[in-house]
């Protein structure tokens, strides 16, 4: 992306899809978020960064649902909203892909895509018997993953244990894309990846971004988040320690704000 | 790579010499994938088989007569297989299936016995405990968060001993039962064979839940539960609710199981139906379907309970003692786990 772009990204006038204001969360005695505030504007990528123990997971998990932040307000599309469940962020059209993968080994391909929104036939056969259009559902899958430009990954009834990492990493992010409406969270989707495994799926968030979905991509592999963000969302001990540019910063600046040795 | 049939080129960059390697066709590799794709092939091919040894061995194997008696044989087991795979097919295990089912079946026939309950209402009642006992099972699976194994070896001896205080120990004979609790155990001709209508049901309830398994969103989530219930969480699938109507249909298979021992046996006794519990567990696991959970299908379930069957009827017709018929199963048992493991291994 260039300067202008991001400048444009950045003008005040265009609404955030994603608004987080003061997000605290705590767990026991430990505090997890200690009042975030993060904003994701449509069409670019925002990776967030961080050490250990920064609070990168926490932060994910309050924006899709899988923890409910114990104050602080989260928007989308300027609408406040309150997830309770992952689903409710789903239903927002927030669709995150987990670190752990949230795949079926043995289910094939198509059947991944569309676990927990499988689609029945049409007229009578789908609406009474409930019977599964699986025909239809193959065919969408192909769609889908033709469009994402997932070349590899023609046959859609290989189960998915029959791929390798970087192809079950991209089963995940077509699901995500598929039906994220509005967002797509990547949780460290390059981590357990190859070299040229994680240039595709690196490849697979720039082609999102360009279809105009955000995307918000946690990473500790900072040549990955340089290479492919927009703008970097720094944790440092529960707080955002600053939102740079790979344009305005350099990585040891990046690791020096995440590390503490410096500020923005 | 997607599934090969050819070890073409790698599709993308640079050739990557180690993945064609490990890709390569031998013969075995080849067997092993269509196995891992069609999980019923190996029992199928395992009746087959033994089907024709036993058919040389002994002339009398081959009777119709005596094919129709394997499928009796089969009926009872046959159907707690079916509530069994369903618990196996989502990681769990049921040891309190026989349990279930003797319960069941001691009470639809003391209600209709003794006190003088309309057939139908008794077979309701009965249905009413599987679904109760079903539910307890699932319950303390999803709320108290026990492994199955653990819920099923406590409930085992709890409905055991339900049964025992409810029956007082004596058995129901089926001459005093009203017509309709002994149907099942009733015979009829189609063509040179006798089929019970026992078999019929026990059929039917197979063509029903493969179709529910294979054909429907519930069915495509018992294995995604039983393949990774994390994952299955994350993807949306309430993992208890799927659980929980796992117990609930297993305890209405059972039911039905009861009303078939009842017919062939010809009677309602607390004692024994134990060891169906293994036997079930046996037919599943030689069926192809995997104790690790996610992976399997009924009809490889059925295919497991008639080899059980057909091995058992095939030995003693060729004059070995019964400890050889137990003998065999265990020795399937290891086989059809071994091979489950190599098949396993394929592409993974």
């Amino acid at each position: 992306m260039t300067e202008t772009q991001y400048q444009s990204a950045h003008t005040e006038t265009r609404q955030p899809i994603m608004q987080a204001r003061n997000l605290v969360k705590t767990f026991g005695r430990v505090v997890g978020l200690d009042g975030v505030s993060l904003d994701l504007y449509p069409g670019e990528v925002l990776a967030i960064i961080g050490d250990n123990g920064a609070g990168k997971s926490t932060l994910i998990k309050c924006l899709t649902g899988a923890e409910i932040p114990d104050s602080g307000e989260l928007r989308v599309s300027g609408q406040l909203v309150n997830f309770k469940r992952p689903q409710d962020a789903r239903a927002h059209g927030i669709e995150t892909v987990y670190q752990n993968l949230a795949v079926s080994p043995a289910l094939d391909v198509a059947s991944n895509l569309f676990l927990g929104r499988e689609e029945r036939l049409p007229g009578p056969l789908g609406k009474y018997f409930r019977v599964l259009d699986t025909k239809g559902m193959r065919r969408k899958a192909k769609q889908e993953l033709t469009t994402l430009g997932i070349s590899t990954l023609q046959d859609v009834t290989v189960p998915v244990e029959n791929l390798s990492g970087g192809q079950r990493q991209a089963v995940a992010v077509a699901r995500a894309a598929a039906f994220g409406s509005k967002v797509v969270v990547l949780d460290e989707p390059t981590a357990a990846l190859g070299v040229r495994e994680s240039n595709q799926v690196l490849q697979l968030v720039r082609d999102l971004r360009d279809r105009g979905l955000p995307v918000i991509l946690i990473s500790h592999n900072m040549p990955h988040v340089f290479d492919v963000a927009d703008r970097i969302h720094i944790q440092r001990l529960g707080k955002c320690a600053a939102t740079i540019t790979p344009q305005s910063h350099s990585m040891t600046d990046a690791v020096a704000i995440m590390t503490g040795a410096a500020t923005a | 790579m997607t599934q090969q049939q050819t070890a073409g080129p790698p599709t993308t960059g640079q050739a990557d010499l180690a993945e064609e390697f490990l890709d390569r066709q031998t013969p075995l590799n080849r067997v092993r994938n269509v196995l891992h794709r069609y999980p019923a092939v190996s029992p199928a091919l395992v009746l087959l088989i033994a089907v024709i040894v036993f058919g040389l061995l002994n002339d009398r194997f081959l009777r119709v007569e005596n094919l129709s008696l394997i499928t009796q044989q089969v009926s009872v087991v046959g159907t707690l297989a079916i509530a069994q795979t369903l618990i196996i097919l989502t990681a769990g295990i049921d040891l309190s299936v026989g349990a279930i089912m003797i319960l069941s079946s001691m009470v639809t026939a003391q209600l209709a016995v003794n006190n003088g309950l309309p057939a139908a209402m008794a077979l309701l009642v009965g249905l009413l405990v599987g679904l109760a006992t079903g539910a307890l099972n699932g319950l303390l699976v999803t709320r108290l968060k026990l492994p199955p194994f653990i819920v099923t070896l406590g409930t085992l001896n709890i409905f055991i001993a339900l049964t025992l205080l409810y029956s007082n120990g004596a058995t129901v004979r089926g001459t005093s039962m009203p017509g309709l609790l002994t149907w099942t155990g009733t015979t009829f001709p189609v063509g040179p064979v006798r089929i019970s209508v026992g078999v019929v049901v026990m059929i039917l309830l197979y063509v029903l839940i493969a179709f529910i398994l294979g054909k429907t969103a519930w069915g495509r989530h018992v294995y995604a539960v039983g393949d990774d219930k994390e994952a299955a969480r994350l993807a949306g699938i309430a993992v208890n609710k799927v659980l929980m109507s796992v117990y609930l249909a297993a305890g209405a298979v059972l039911a039905v199981g009861a009303w078939i021992q009842i017919g062939r046996t010809n009677a309602a006794s607390p004692n024994g139906g134990v060891d169906l519990n293994l036997d079930s567990i046996t037919a599943v696991v030689i069926g192809g379907t995997s104790l690790f959970g996610g992976r399997g299908s009924v009809w490889g379930t059925l295919l497991g309970a008639l080899i059980v069957g057909v091995f058992r009827n095939g030995l003693s017709l060729a004059g070995l003692d019964v400890l050889y018929q137990t003998l065999a199963v265990g020795v399937l048992i290891i086989l059809a786990v071994s091979i489950d493991q190599w098949i396993r291994k394929a592409k993974s």
